[in-house]
């Protein structure tokens, strides 16, 4: 269940009070968050929608302890992050959150395989049960007979199920998707929507996604759209009414 | 666990053009660096071999060196009877030496270099175990012969076997080479000191120095007393080996000095280029840096992956630095040395310690042109950097 009323129950996976980031540009300052409200369920699917400058990346990099807010507050499976010290925060990422990057992000001098053991290089696995995971996620990714080739060796969607392996290796709280599909052509964007859902609906995962395409946003059980910095459903706040929407 | 060092050695390898700049700058400071010190090992080598710790050196007390030394004959009696020295079939092994200056031209520039001439006595290879007659003879007392120092040999016009050499108002016929094991006497030319001093028109009777071979290591104390309490002897007796190794301070002191100060100077050069490398590395890998902190790697874990990346660059430099002067290694060359005022040949001498303190230096440059960049990998704003393109 999904609630930006600020009414949501302790239980909540996520759960986002008065949130307020404030940026200063050449002595103005711009109030891109303000006093916005959220509670996601484990097991939620969201896609933040909104024009160009509404924060929604903002909002994305706060969730994932890569930014801090001005005000407000943000807890996760219990643990409020808002007041964590740097290095705290960064133990935090390592262990809750999956980044999933519109850019994939990888590493171009290591294989896929590297690049997905490197959040488990920050466990205490052993070197088999490091490989066990990466295997297992390669494979979820349908990627088991390309771990030894180099980003460059791969195509956009694959280099994106590369990513997804990574975002899921480490088994996070939630996943965090920047635009997972705006580098990618409409077929593989499919392909990548299609993995995103197994791994919510197989696998339980909690996503939060940011896209500024109303058809990927429509495969989330939820969509939001940031308006005045504040989060408000309605306008596409279902697959279904999206799904008519973009029929008609 | 830290980011894996294989990051940074295929980011080394993916951005070589811009590693190499830095590798080159430190190979040739650390290149500098080895040639200089293996310069002043060598030069410090050279003399410390010229003296035996089984020999005792007598000088005139006060005196700095042979060149400000003198013995008489008189003295130089008294001290063959002294106890602690060891005697051989014809009496005691002494030698009591004069030791003069003669213009020699050098093979290489035509110009003539001071050389030690060395008048010896007969029994002079008994004392000094280390010198062999390599080519030809040991010249006979009381003719006008002389043997010369394997680099004396090759570094002179003249000192061939067979040949004529005019020293002093003498012809001198050239009879042996000699091999000195690599020390200061390899660039004399030793003679009759009876001859060698009458060509000069300098008495007979007058020695720089007397050099004894003791009974055993442990007789120096007992000949070191009997000669300074003797009232007759005004001497500084001393080890042959500490006399050598205290000439060759001065001039190790000054090449260490020089040398240093030039690689002092490139070494600045030289960690500029691995700062320019470094930074330019955090500049083109911003996103990289920025995903590895979004995944949990700390920022200590970002500053010791740049600083092992510096240290990779500056290792190889340094290994680059000692393979390219271990060329150098046993290369002679030749300087003066400042306290007899004579030419001295010396080679190069490369150790294994002298590479170690080499790549260690390269590691230092490492460290100092690597570490602000890394602190600056570190501090990058992550969510900015992780969407540049």
């Amino acid at each position: 269940m999904v609630r930006v009323d600020g009414n949501g129950g302790s239980q909540s996976l996520i759960r986002v009070r008065g949130l307020n980031k404030t940026y200063s540009r050449g002595g103005e300052k711009i109030q891109v968050l303000q006093g916005l409200n959220l509670d996601v369920d484990k097991g939620d699917f969201v896609a933040f929608m909104g024009p160009s400058g509404s924060g929604k990346t903002t909002l994305l990099n706060l969730l994932g302890g890569l930014d801090v807010p001005s005000a407000g507050s943000i807890t996760v499976a219990g643990d409020e992050i808002t007041h964590m010290s740097g290095s705290k925060l960064t133990q935090w990422r390592a262990r809750h959150v999956g980044f999933i990057f519109q850019m994939y992000n990888l590493i171009p001098v290591l294989t896929a395989y590297q690049n997905v053991e490197l959040p488990l290089l920050l466990t205490k696995l052993s070197g088999s049960e490091r490989r066990k995971h990466v295997e297992t996620a390669l494979a979820v990714v349908g990627l088991a007979d390309r771990m030894h080739h180099y980003p460059r060796q791969l195509s956009g969607g694959q280099e994106q199920r590369v990513t997804i392996a990574r975002a899921i290796v480490s088994d996070p709280t939630f996943l965090l998707c920047d635009e997972p599909t705006g580098d990618l052509d409409r077929k593989s964007a499919d392909e990548i929507m299609a993995l995103i859902e197994e791994l919510v609906a197989k696998y339980g995962k909690t996503v939060l996604m940011v896209t500024h395409d109303p058809v990927v946003a429509a495969r989330a059980h939820t969509t939001l759209h940031l308006e005045k910095g504040v989060l408000v459903e309605g306008k596409a706040s279902s697959r279904q009414s999206v799904l008519a929407g973009g029929a008609a | 666990m830290a980011i894996p060092i294989i990051y940074n050695l295929r980011s080394v390898k993916a951005r070589w053009t811009s590693a190499i700049v830095a590798v080159v700058g430190i190979a040739g400071t650390v290149g500098v660096f080895v040639a200089m010190l293996s310069l002043a090992h060598g030069f410090r080598a050279t003399l410390v071999a010229s003296g035996s710790p089984d020999n005792a050196l007598i000088l005139r007390a006060g005196a700095t060196s042979e060149m400000t030394s003198g013995v008489g004959l008189d003295s130089v009696k008294i001290i063959q009877d002294a106890p602690g020295i060891a005697r051989g079939p014809n009496g005691p092994l002494v030698t009591a030496e004069a030791v003069l200056m003669a213009p020699i031209p050098l093979r290489s520039t035509g110009t003539d270099a001071n050389v030690e001439v060395r008048g010896v006595s007969p029994n002079v290879l008994e004392i000094r175990k280390q010198v062999k007659i390599v080519q030809g003879r040991m010249f006979t007392p009381g003719l006008a012969e002389v043997v010369v120092g394997k680099n004396a040999n090759t570094t002179y016009s003249g000192l061939t076997l067979g040949n004529t050499i005019s020293l002093g108002t003498m012809n001198w016929k050239v009879v042996g080479v000699f091999d000195a094991g690599g020390s200061s006497f390899d660039s004399e030319v030793w003679a009759d000191p009876h001859l060698l001093t009458g060509a000069y028109n300098r008495p007979d009777t007058f020695f720089q120095s007397v050099t004894a071979h003791l009974a055993s290591p442990d007789a120096l104390k007992q000949l070191k007393d009997a000669l300074t309490t003797d009232p007759r002897l005004n001497v500084d007796v001393m080890r042959e080996i500490d006399y050598y190794a205290k000439q060759s301070t001065n001039m190790t002191t000054l090449i260490t000095t020089l040398g240093g100060f030039v690689a002092f100077i490139m070494a600045i050069g030289a960690v500029f280029g691995a700062l320019n490398t470094m930074y330019s590395a955090v500049a083109d890998r911003g996103k990289e840096i920025a995903t590895m902190r979004a995944l949990g790697f700390g920022g200590p874990s970002v500053v010791f992956s740049f600083l092992v990346e510096a240290l990779l660059i500056s290792f190889a430099g340094g290994l680059l630095g000692c393979l390219a002067v271990l060329r150098l290694n046993g290369v002679t060359t030749s300087t003066i040395n400042f306290q007899t005022f004579s030419n001295l040949a010396f080679a190069f001498k490369i150790t294994a310690s002298l590479l170690v303190e080499g790549v260690i230096f390269a590691l230092v440059m490492g460290v100092l042109g690597g570490f602000f960049p890394a602190v600056r990998a570190a501090r990058l704003p992550v969510a900015t950097a992780l969407r540049e393109l």
